[in-house]
């Protein structure tokens, strides 16, 4: 055991530092770093340069154009791109149907869609709740009907997030409502420029648009745009909500999160003094901080038996269950850091990229938008409830 | 002892809930929320006529005086409908500060005014430095021939857009954490060099940022005694306090009562998601914070009004802290039994919840609330 990185590991960590700092520019960085809105154009210039550079698919195995990268080498990077303040990756293509397409897609499949994906020049999004079926995702309703070589999707998605954006969608679709529930669900992949898709935007409490309804009328979808067999979509549905899971626990962006706390509490003035000389206050941090240290050792731990050989289990629900809780937190610290000035709400700073001078001070601006934002962190993903019924059934028998 | 409410209280509750039913359906508030001014006159205009608008104010300056216990009534409501119009500002701040410490010729030239809906008010109390400290005050006030000049920022004044006079709190002697030499003044909103920032809040209110620069008011603009306006402020603010805490009763009975329903009509697995225990337990837990909360604020409207300012304080505190807790308890749980719902613009739910944020956010937090009620037991001790 040892919790020193060799020599080696610190040579690739100068290399990730050098490249950021070579290609990310500094209006990007300025925007995650004071948790801005970020343009699509901001997220695929940064995405476009790592693709470039074989970056940005860190997971992906190399046979499919990943870099190859260890465990440590994966947790170098995330955590250097987090306190380098790189926009996250958007993880639709990334994270979720690209390994689908590698592990269950065909051969042409792999040579159509993949390059896109690892280069960041395709927008992805994904169609999976609907408004009848959130946690009980299985109960969805969207009909595909094969007719000849095209299957005709009818039906609807919501919280789609970024789907404003997005050239594709993948979803879960009903092709059998005779089979029992999880079999009849296949997985599909639908150009969002074909007729009849339409993507309604959905607001959410900030003020911010991040996710839309998107509803399927009579849309056409070639059958080559299934992915595996028909009926089995259930599968690979639970293959990447495993994935989506380990990615949530959040950790290199709740370190930069806890950081940028600190200098909120060091820059609040209290009777004179900085907030964070406050005895009650500090302890809140600190408390915070212990937190995340439980956590990112947790998810070491998982990591480097990963690395042995061991795969990650219905465990990493608990790493989404502490993520969220543990990135909530930081906002609601926030918003008592700031007092008064968490009540200005500037939608033109916070959306429209304005110029305006914030009303307090810069960092206030967002705290509260910010705490209001991340109450989806314990809802997205599978609920944090879903999470604990999944630990107690999985892993405890219960 | 009686703790139900009399014949009167009753009719009163009875006429908010009633307007509150009757103008205030969720998309009702949103379109007056996108005003010019973010509230409606006619609703104001009503508020005269029912006589809300004098509830604490002495039937000489032409009001009902009545006190704390009626004044919470209407916020509840008003709690229950996320009422916009500016009463907390117009009426709880700046009405009782010109009530409880105005002269006489500032009373008639404001109160009647004020209860006939003719004016607005708002108190300028907090800086940019000053976080919850009323008496950590920068913006000066210089003797000057008979009057003061004032120069200054004051910060986050609520109905600041709207007012037609605002209360400044200003240093006239001591240092700037000097609870001595604090000094209230009442300001034109067209005195010669005094700016405004307006914006909108997080909870579709509005409030400015003032700027003060070099403006010149008369001897008679101070409001109270000079040098003694600490303690006038920090009575008018407790008093608030215990107005925006039933205010947060309103909001997590609205809440609670939402999420009771949708969880009752919500089908997930096959049955209502009411069914399952963990989202019981939890509604059960936020049923019980908004109990305690409504506790806590019958306790402070009867205690508000003691002659030992220490009992005022700590009540004050108390039911801060108390609201602090629950509202946040309650505003989560609500989004979370909503799911993706919850923290959507679309249902009223997000709308709570950012009140009940900001309430824990304005005269104290429930950290500030907690410390302060922990240094006046200890003082007792």
């Amino acid at each position: 055991m040892d919790l020193n990185f060799t020599e080696a590991d610190q040579k690739f960590r100068a290399e990730v530092v050098d490249f950021i700092k070579t290609n990310l520019p500094a209006e990007i960085a300025d925007k995650v770093k004071h948790g801005k809105h970020l343009s699509k154009d901001d997220h695929m210039r940064w995405q476009q340069a790592l693709g470039r550079k074989g970056w940005l698919v860190a997971s992906w195995p190399k046979k499919h154009g990943g870099p190859g990268w260890t465990a440590t080498q994966k947790y170098i990077f995330d955590n250097v791109c987090a306190e380098m303040n790189c926009p996250p990756i958007i993880p639709f293509g990334t994270k979720m149907v690209g390994p689908v397409i590698y592990t269950f897609g065909n051969e042409e499949q792999k040579q159509r869609f993949l390059p896109g994906i690892r280069e960041s020049t395709v927008w992805w999004c994904q169609g999976y709740s609907e408004p009848g079926s959130g946690s009980d995702l299985a109960s969805l309703k969207t009909r595909a009907v094969r007719e000849g070589d095209h299957y005709i999707v009818n039906g609807s998605k919501t919280w789609t997030t970024l789907g404003q954006y997005a050239e594709w969608i993948f979803c879960l679709v009903r092709t059998d409502v005779n089979a029992k529930q999880q079999e009849g669900i296949s997985f599909l992949l639908i150009d969002m420029k074909s007729p009849g898709v339409e993507v309604q935007p959905i607001i959410m409490a900030d003020g911010g648009h991040e996710v839309n309804s998107v509803f399927f009328t009579d849309v056409k979808v070639p059958v080559e745009n299934l992915i595996g067999k028909e009926g089995e979509g259930w599968t690979y549905a639970k293959f990447l909500l495993a994935n989506e899971r380990s990615g949530i626990a959040a950790v290199p962006q709740s370190k930069r999160g806890v950081e940028s706390l600190k200098r909120i509490a060091a820059s609040e003035q209290q009777d004179g003094k900085p907030l964070i000389q406050d005895g009650a206050f500090r302890d809140k941090i600190a408390d915070l901080e212990i937190q995340l240290q439980a956590l990112e050792f947790t998810e070491l731990r998982i990591l480097s038996s990963e690395a042995a050989g061991g795969a990650p289990g219905p465990e990493v629900s608990f790493l989404k269950i502490r993520g969220s809780e543990i990135q909530q937190r930081i906002t609601e610290l926030a918003v008592e850091a700031v007092g008064y000035y968490a009540n200005p709400y500037l939608p033109g700073l916070l959306w429209q990229g304005s110029n305006e001078e914030p009303v307090g001070p810069a960092y206030a601006t967002t705290a509260a938008p910010r705490y209001f934002n991340v109450r989806k962190t314990s809802i997205y993903g599978g609920s944090n409830e879903i999470q604990k019924n999944i630990i107690a059934k999985m892993v405890l028998g219960l | 002892m009686d703790l139900s409410l009399n014949d009167d209280q009753n009719m009163l509750k009875d006429s908010v809930e009633r307007f509150v039913r009757e103008q205030y359906a969720f998309e009702t508030r949103r379109k007056n929320s996108a005003t010019a001014t973010g509230w409606l006159e006619s609703n104001w205009a009503k508020f005269a006529e029912l006589g809300w608008l004098g509830i604490p104010f002495s039937e000489d300056a032409g009001g009902l005086g009545w006190g704390t216990v009626e004044t919470a009534i209407v916020m509840e409501q008003f709690g229950r409908g996320l009422v916009l119009e500016p009463y907390l500002a117009t009426v709880l701040l700046g009405g009782e500060a010109i009530a409880r410490g105005g002269s006489a010729a500032q009373q008639q030239a404001i109160l009647p005014a004020l209860i006939e809906g003719k004016k607005q008010l708002a108190l300028a109390y907090a800086e940019k430095q000053s976080r919850y400290n009323l008496h950590d005050v920068t913006t000066s006030a210089k003797k000057e021939g008979a009057g003061y000049v004032l120069s200054g920022h004051k910060g986050v004044v609520f109905n600041g857009p709207s007012a037609d006079h605002i209360i400044v709190a200003a240093r006239t002697s001591g240092g700037q954490r000097d609870a001595k030499g604090v000094t209230l003044f009442l300001v034109d909103k067209n005195a010669k060099g005094l700016t405004r920032r307006d914006y909108p809040t997080q909870d579709a209110s509005r409030a400015s940022e003032l700027t003060l620069d070099k403006v010149s008011v008369g001897a008679d603009a101070v409001v109270g005694k000079v040098d003694d306006g600490f303690a006038l402020l920090e009575e008018v603010i407790d008093r608030a306090t215990v107005a925006v805490c039933a205010e947060a009763v309103g909001c997590m009975d609205a809440l609670n009562a939402a999420t009771h329903e949708y969880i009752k009509t919500r089908k997930q697995f096959g049955v209502p998601i009411g069914k399952f225990q963990v989202l019981q337990h939890r509604m059960v837990d936020m049923f019980t914070h908004a109990q305690e909360s409504r506790s806590m604020v019958l306790m402070a409207t009867l205690k508000i009004d003691d002659a030992d300012a220490a009992v005022r304080r700590k009540a004050a505190s108390a039911v801060k802290v108390q609201i602090g807790k629950s509202g946040r308890f309650v505003g989560q749980g609500a989004v979370q039994l909503h799911g993706g719902m919850g923290v959507t613009d679309e249902l009223n739910v997000s709308h709570y919840f950012k009140r009940l944020t900001m309430i824990d956010s304005i005269f104290g937090n429930q950290q500030f609330h907690l410390t302060r009620y922990g240094q006046i037991m200890a003082e007792a001790a």
